[in-house]
């Protein structure tokens, strides 16, 4: 990704390739050599567990798609026949089926880290903002491919989703006939969502390859936030952050594997295992637990359009959210108030995510409104107004220095930044 | 009015801020009513051999539970997705083949097969390598010999239901007579487990129904149980597989994660971080 490099190599053969084509060097110096802050912890590992799963998720769902029939008579059967018929097909089925969910759960402790560190702050706004791009492609993708199965939910799941966008003033029915290809969800619908689920997969691999090329400019935040001053703050990533990825992932795959072999259905609904029935609408139309934030601030505006308006714009806000933080200062670490803000918006989001799995009615309407509102006054209220009211811990000189004071070691500067971030210790 | 006292007044409205505004979420929260009173009933708690990480099917129940579905379920409830083939195979009711090939041909009804030479449809006894026949040749046909109702096909019903054997065993063994204020529509049943409380479907066991030759009891709650253990089979005929498997892949990764953190231990151990 950097220019040509300088390494030269002894081996005739390499040396030979690497001059015509730096990929050797390339790789050397950014996945071996890379200079990595020394004090990142284990929240700094799900960019590699997310990786793993985009890869997970690709292998399992070409496997599965040599099997699956994309047709309104058949695809229930189909998928129901690689459970029962296909080699290691239950396997497969559900790896990718459990795969999208650990998936979300690992893409969203990767968001709230950067929230809580403050990673998307200048220089990283645009690693960001791709990271944004990332997870409403992971949203589409996830969505089209819960539609495949054909299930109750796969049918009125798509139907409810799709028909957000009639909302849309003079064009909105025209829209939605567009997207389905017909005059309601039916086989045309489920034919281009089986293109687009395989085809979206390969747009988010490359979206990702920028997310890493943008990451590899400025190089890792950390946890103290202070940029790297010296040699003396970074070690190499190999072999430093690949055994310690490689610890955290098999750790990860722990508590997946715990789903994929012994509560594989638990994430789904059991609706999905009846076929989708144009004739018959469910009790409760639930989307996949990591819709439910964003389904909650759909139904929590009392206008239709008006809630597409608001769901989209839950997501949209994070694209800005790098100029909507005033603060200078990047970790909660040294931000007293931020800190308490942060874990107020992660209940926050978990209470929208329990209200959008309740029936809209009564009181859960009202909680769902009034968590709304604070959702977007996080963002749009109290971050700009904390960067200028906030009073800030001092910040360490280096990361050196923020590690000494962790261990208690080190002079006065850095006895004064264990006393400023004793959360920092142990 | 100095800076400084404007200052402190800013500091101590953001230090409040906080406090406050979880205090009206927390009110906002409080505001949930109690869920509304819906009307599920608890489901009869069963103990199954198939409970738990290590649990396994019982033999002799799937074997028992096809012998209810053949004889009492089959006359209404498809099994489209069955093959006579799957009762032998491994982690099943473990039929052996000779076995299965009378099953398939001793099925109450015959496989419709064709078309022959001159282009007709004919029956035959059925093979191994054939699915369960269904009881009738499409819904209209299925609604029309059940009062409106259409009889669920039973491929994965254990699976499409919540808690689903313990569903099946709830409703099979839940008749009751309807309460009192109860308007009950024709030709319907008073079944407390049911979504509404009103099934079309009679009463389907009773005790001495099916002849069971291994000494079980022949009790409504046994045909119950037996049944619902095949339909948790017939939905997840990979489990008894996917739980061994599942145990050598934790173990597996345990015992790699071990070594990986011990590895990450040494390397880490001079490095300030």
């Amino acid at each position: 990704m950097s220019g040509h490099s300088t390494i030269h190599y002894k081996n005739p053969v390499v040396r030979w390739i690497d001059t015509r084509l730096p990929i050797i060097s390339t790789m050397q110096v950014n996945a071996m050599d890379f200079p990595t802050p020394k004090n990142l912890n284990y929240f700094w590992t799900f960019g590699g567990i997310l990786t793993l799963f985009l890869g997970i998720q690709i292998v399992t769902g070409l496997i599965l798609a040599m099997h699956y029939t994309a047709h309104v008579s058949l695809a229930f059967n189909s998928v129901e026949h690689i459970m029962r018929d296909v080699n290691y097909g239950w396997l497969l089925r559900y790896m990718h089926a459990n795969g999208a969910s650990f998936f979300f759960i690992a893409v969203y402790i990767h968001i709230f880290r950067g929230l809580y560190y403050g990673s998307y702050k200048q220089p990283r706004e645009l690693l960001w903002m791709i990271g944004v791009v990332i997870l409403l492609l992971m949203m589409a993708t996830a969505f089209m491919g819960y539609v495949l199965p054909w299930g109750q939910m796969s049918f009125w799941g798509a139907t409810v989703i799709t028909n957000l966008f009639s909302a849309i003033p003079l064009v909105g029915t025209a829209i939605v006939e567009w997207l389905w290809g017909g005059f309601a969800v039916g086989n045309p619908t489920l034919n281009r969502f089986y293109s687009l689920h395989y085809l979206l997969p390969f747009v988010l691999a490359a979206v990702v390859f920028l997310h890493i090329w943008a990451l590899h400019v400025p190089g890792n935040n950390n946890p103290s936030g202070v940029e790297v001053k010296s040699d003396k703050d970074t070690i190499p990533f190999h072999p430093y952050y690949t055994v310690k990825d490689f610890f955290a992932i098999i750790v990860f795959l722990f508590f997946y594997a715990a789903f994929v072999f012994y509560l594989p259905n638990t994430l789904g609904h059991t609706d999905n295992y009846i076929p989708a029935n144009p004739l018959v609408t469910p009790a409760h139309i639930v989307p996949e637990w990591y819709f439910l934030p964003f389904y909650a601030i759909l139904r929590a505006v009392p206008d239709k359009l008006g809630g597409v308006i608001a769901m989209f714009a839950a997501i949209a806000v994070l694209f800005v959210l790098p100029w909507l933080d005033t603060s200078k200062v990047k970790s909660a670490t040294f931000r007293p108030l931020y800190r308490q803000f942060f874990w107020i918006l992660v209940i926050t989001c978990i209470g929208l995510g329990y209200l959008g799995a309740k029936p809209p009615e009564g009181g859960y309407v009202i909680a769902s409104r009034i968590l709304t509102i604070y959702y977007f006054a996080h963002f749009l209220v109290i971050l700009p107004l904390l960067g200028i009211f906030e009073r800030t811990k001092p910040l360490p000189a280096s990361i050196s220095e923020s590690v000494l004071a962790k261990h208690g070691g080190g002079g006065a500067t850095a006895a004064a930044g264990a006393a400023s971030a004793p959360e920092n210790r142990g | 009015m100095t800076m400084r006292s404007a200052k402190t007044k800013a500091m101590i409205l953001t230090r409040i801020a906080p406090v406050a505004l979880t205090a009206a979420i927390a009110a906002g929260a409080l505001a949930v009513p109690a869920q509304a009173a819906e009307e599920t009933h608890a489901l009869k708690s069963v103990h199954f051999s198939f409970d738990g990480p290590f649990g396994t099917f019982d033999r002799g129940q799937l074997q028992r539970g096809y012998k209810v579905y053949v004889e009492v379920c089959s006359s209404c409830h498809s099994m489209d997705l069955l093959a006579f083939r799957n009762l032998s195979e491994e982690g099943g009711p473990d039929f052996t083949p000779e076995q299965v090939r009378v099953l398939a041909a001793d099925f109450p009804r015959e496989v419709i097969d064709g078309p022959d030479d001159v282009g007709d449809m004919f029956e035959r006894p059925g093979k191994p390598s054939d699915n369960f026949p269904p009881p009738f040749p499409n819904q209209a046909a299925a609604r029309a010999s059940n009062n409106g109702a259409l009889p669920p096909d039973f491929s994965v019903l254990a699976k499409a239901r919540h808690a689903g054997p313990e569903y099946i065993y709830s409703l099979l063994t839940g008749y009751e007579d309807a309460p009192a204020h109860m308007e009950m529509r024709d030709g319907s049943y008073y079944n407390p487990y049911f979504p509404g409380g009103q099934i079309s479907m009679a009463p389907p066991l009773s005790d001495e129904l099916v002849e069971y030759t291994d000494d079980s009891p022949m009790t409504t709650e046994q045909y119950a149980k037996d049944i619902s253990a095949f339909l948790m089979w017939a939905a997840e005929p990979k489990m008894e597989e996917r739980k061994r498997i599942g145990f050598q892949v934790m173990v597996f990764l345990v015992v790699l994660g071990g070594l990986l953190y011990f590895t990450k231990q040494k390397l880490w151990r001079d490095v300030e971080h």
